[in-house]
């Protein structure tokens, strides 16, 4: 197995996808400005793929700010840290995007602390064996930050005996709306690289590769700039969802990820830019994952901008520090226009995982009128992972279980390009999701 | 802390869509239609508006009844005007309205609605309905009254409107297509009058110039699967192009065969209705091929002079089996 990539010198891409349109302009040129602090935080102990984290603080007790407030519940589980100094004022249910009540840690923030990160020791990564900085990783809370939230060190830890051919860093941002990943790559791609060179060296990769869309020369350029010899710095067309680690990776290498399995069994590992840069202030700077970039953006809301912001900070404090929304307001989505979730309640906080605040108006919102399916096919030709979206659909309507499973259903990963092309306005993804969700219960039962 | 929030809808991902709706896809079909039979009025006279507005009440009747208890109505997706609207256009000029207005009701009722309505159905409607009248009045559909001279546009043929069922509906003065004066005389038309459509035949498809600007059209905003058209079309010319290369006196020569008869009409508007064709791009190919192929074979070995109609209509039986044929293999599998 050779990840050598296919020559090329125009940007690559996979077979299928679709071309929704971009929406950047908004927010594409504005640097990173800091959310200032608000008043209370609220920090759900799952925001992560796997087991929710375990509280080790008490109500009424004191935090600083970098320090841990929930330490991980097993392998596949991070820590939590404190997004600002202050005091624990309850810890209990609270509402969670995911539209759920959660257990939550709840902050009030200190309004006379300077809010400083303690410094730490700078770790050095040469001198950590694998297993530590598996921990290391862990305990600083890194999780993927594009948006499935899966914990970082789970992937860091190659099984033993596996050689790993290459690194692949995820700058594609094919989500249209989001600037956040743009701007940490334009802003600071010493950053992003450092990071890719921690990961290389724990997976003992000798080749890093960082996949950027061509809609951001200034990224391409500036990560260019600063690459190493061993990095190569891949120009990939604009296409959603061209950020799918499978599809990056076909597009890079030429190869298909077998299905059910995961880029380690070819020997690859994939992290987003986001991910990477906060490893790299992890190890360097020994700042653990207290806050992200959110894009807010959307025709709703009076000033876009792209934020660092505190985990936990309320989406309503994050809005009115933007100006508010517009008249009209319709809805308000955590995340892309493509995999994100709606809100009702902008009481809820960010997350991990969330990467944007996308404000739309009844102009841009979706009727929900329905349509009889016309068998165009566009739902096929769009499906990356190459399903037929509209049988699958039927088939779930049917609650018909065993043909979903031979139709390959658990190989769609819900990217919705079949909802987001087809005429009718069928719920696709949604009809999708059910039937994954129908899978999954069996195999429980079983 | 904390901002009134406004009345939030929920829904779920994706929250941007594509432009294209399925009634603005029936909605551009239809109007490309309109176009045709436009011409069509042009070159038969206004009788050829009346056909079509009878074989379209019949279909937009049909539909109504059967549909008047949902709101809103199922009119409003535009595929059962389409489906009258394309029905009108494959009939000859001057046959007597109620037929025109029965094979609307055969069209909807028989081809749509009995399988379940829109996508449900196996054949393509419209066909289903010529098909219906053919068997029902073979007379009547294949006689051809010959374009109106200049001016004569706004003439009826007196045929046009008997009364249903009266003996001697169809008086009209009768003329050859290019099609039957190949089979049938071994004459073969100029490309001129084929290509602009100053020639016999059915309502629409006389003029392959203005079905060509339909068809690209139709084909640059995406409205169909430009595979099946062309596929269907490069299959006709290069399976009678061999034919004619082998043997030139028996067999006409391609250009003939590409722009004489229902063909263009058959390919623009007919082979690429969605639901009964193929969905897999692969499928779509094999599909056109076939039709190509079968028009072929009926128009030269068939006892009929043109055969795009029985063509399209048994290459839409073995969609299913098309679809299934041509399964993706799908990713990392």
């Amino acid at each position: 197995m050779s990840a050598a990539p296919a020559p090329a010198s125009r940007s690559r891409t996979f077979r299928g996808g679709v071309h929704p349109h971009e929406h950047k302009e908004s927010t594409h040129a504005l640097p990173i400005e800091r959310m200032p602090f608000v008043s209370e935080y609220v920090l759900p102990l799952s925001q992560h793929i796997g087991a929710p984290s375990r509280a080790v603080v008490e109500v009424g007790e004191k935090v600083h700010r970098g320090q841990m407030i929930a330490a991980p519940a097993g392998f596949v589980s991070v820590a939590l840290h404190a997004p600002v100094t202050g005091r624990v004022t309850a810890i209990g249910l609270r509402l969670h995007p995911n539209g759920r009540m959660m257990p939550s840690i709840v902050i009030a923030t200190d309004p006379f602390d300077s809010q400083r990160v303690p410094e730490t020791q700078p770790v050095d990564p040469a001198r950590l064996t694998a297993k530590e900085m598996v921990a290391l990783v862990q305990n600083g809370g890194l999780v993927g930050l594009g948006g499935a939230a899966f914990p970082s060190h789970v992937k860091f830890q190659v099984p033993e005996g596996r050689q790993m051919q290459a690194a692949v860093i995820n700058g594609c941002e094919c989500e249209p709306y989001l600037t956040c990943d743009h701007r940490l790559m334009v802003e600071r791609p010493e950053t992003v690289v450092r990071g890719a060179e921690i990961i290389m060296a724990q997976i003992g990769a000798e080749r890093g590769y960082i996949g950027i869309e061509d809609n951001k020369p200034d990224a391409l350029a500036a990560l260019r700039a600063v690459a190493p010899a061993s990095i190569e710095v891949v120009s990939l067309k604009v296409k959603y969802p061209q950020g799918a680690e499978k599809l990056l990776i076909d597009a890079i290498f030429r190869k298909e990820v077998p299905a059910g399995g995961l880029p380690l069994d070819i020997a690859i590992l994939v992290n987003s830019v986001a991910t990477t840069a906060a490893l790299a202030d992890l190890v360097d700077r020994g700042i653990p994952l207290i806050e992200r970039i959110v894009t807010v953006t959307g025709p709703a809301i009076a000033r876009p901008r792209n934020l660092m912001v505190p985990l936990g900070t309320p989406l309503s404090a994050v809005i009115e520090h933007c100006g508010g929304l517009l008249p009209g307001a319709h809805q308000v989505v955590l995340g892309g226009p493509m995999m994100g979730m709606a809100q009702k309640s902008l009481e809820v906080p960010t997350l991990k995982g969330a990467s944007g605040i996308l404000c739309l108006d009844r102009k841009s919102a979706v009727p929900l009128r329905e349509y009889a399916c016309i068998r165009c096919g566009r739902c096929l030709e769009a499906c990356p992972m190459r399903l037929n979206p509209t049988r699958l659909a039927h088939l779930a309507r049917a609650e018909w279980v065993d043909e979903l499973e031979a139709h390959q259903l658990m190989n769609c990963f819900e990217c919705a390009s079949c909802s987001f092309v087809c005429p009718s306005r069928i719920p696709l993804v949604q009809w999708l999701r059910m039937g994954k969700a129908m899978l999954r219960n069996r195999k429980e039962s079983a | 802390m904390s901002t009134a929030s406004p009345d939030l809808v929920l829904s779920t991902a994706p929250f941007v869509r594509e432009g294209a709706t399925t009634p603005r896809i029936m909605a551009e079909v239809l109007c490309a239609a309109l176009v045709v039979a436009l011409a069509a009025s042009w070159n038969f006279g206004i009788g050829a508006l009346l056909t079509v507005a009878a074989a379209t009440a019949g279909a937009a009747a049909t539909e109504w009844l059967f549909s008047r208890s949902e709101t809103p109505s199922r009119l409003r997706d535009y595929s059962a005007l389409t489906t009258g609207v394309l029905l009108g256009l494959t009939l000859p000029p001057s046959m007597p309205l109620w037929m025109a207005f029965v094979g609307g009701v055969a069209a909807i009722g028989l081809g749509k609605l009995i399988w379940g309505g829109l996508g449900q159905n196996l054949f393509n409607p419209a066909l289903v309905g010529r098909a219906f009248l053919q068997a029902a009045f073979p007379t009547a559909i294949t006689t051809w009254s010959p374009p109106v001279e200049p001016g004569g546009i706004f003439s009826l043929p007196k045929s046009l409107l008997a009364a249903p069922f009266a003996s001697g509906a169809v008086d009209a003065v009768s003329t050859a297509t290019p099609l039957g004066l190949s089979k049938f005389q071994n004459q073969l038309t100029e490309i001129g009058p084929l290509f602009f459509g100053n020639i016999s035949g059915s309502l629409g498809e006389t003029s392959a110039a203005l079905l060509l600007l339909c068809g690209l059209w139709l084909g640059v905003r995406r409205v169909f699967d430009w595979r099946l058209p062309v596929s269907t079309l490069l299959s006709v010319a290069v399976l009678s192009g061999i034919l004619h290369y082998l043997s030139p006196e028996s067999n006409p020569p391609p250009f003939f065969m590409l722009f004489s008869g229902g063909l263009f009409f058959g390919a623009v508007f007919m082979v690429t209705d969605p639901v009964t064709t193929p969905t897999t791009p692969r499928g779509a190919w094999i599909f056109g091929i076939g039709v190509g192929a079968l028009v072929v074979l009926i128009r030269l070995y068939g006892g009929l002079p043109e055969g795009v109609m029985y063509a399209i209509l048994l290459m839409n039986a073995v969609t299913p089996h098309l679809n299934r044929l041509t399964q993706r293999r799908p990713f990392g599998v």
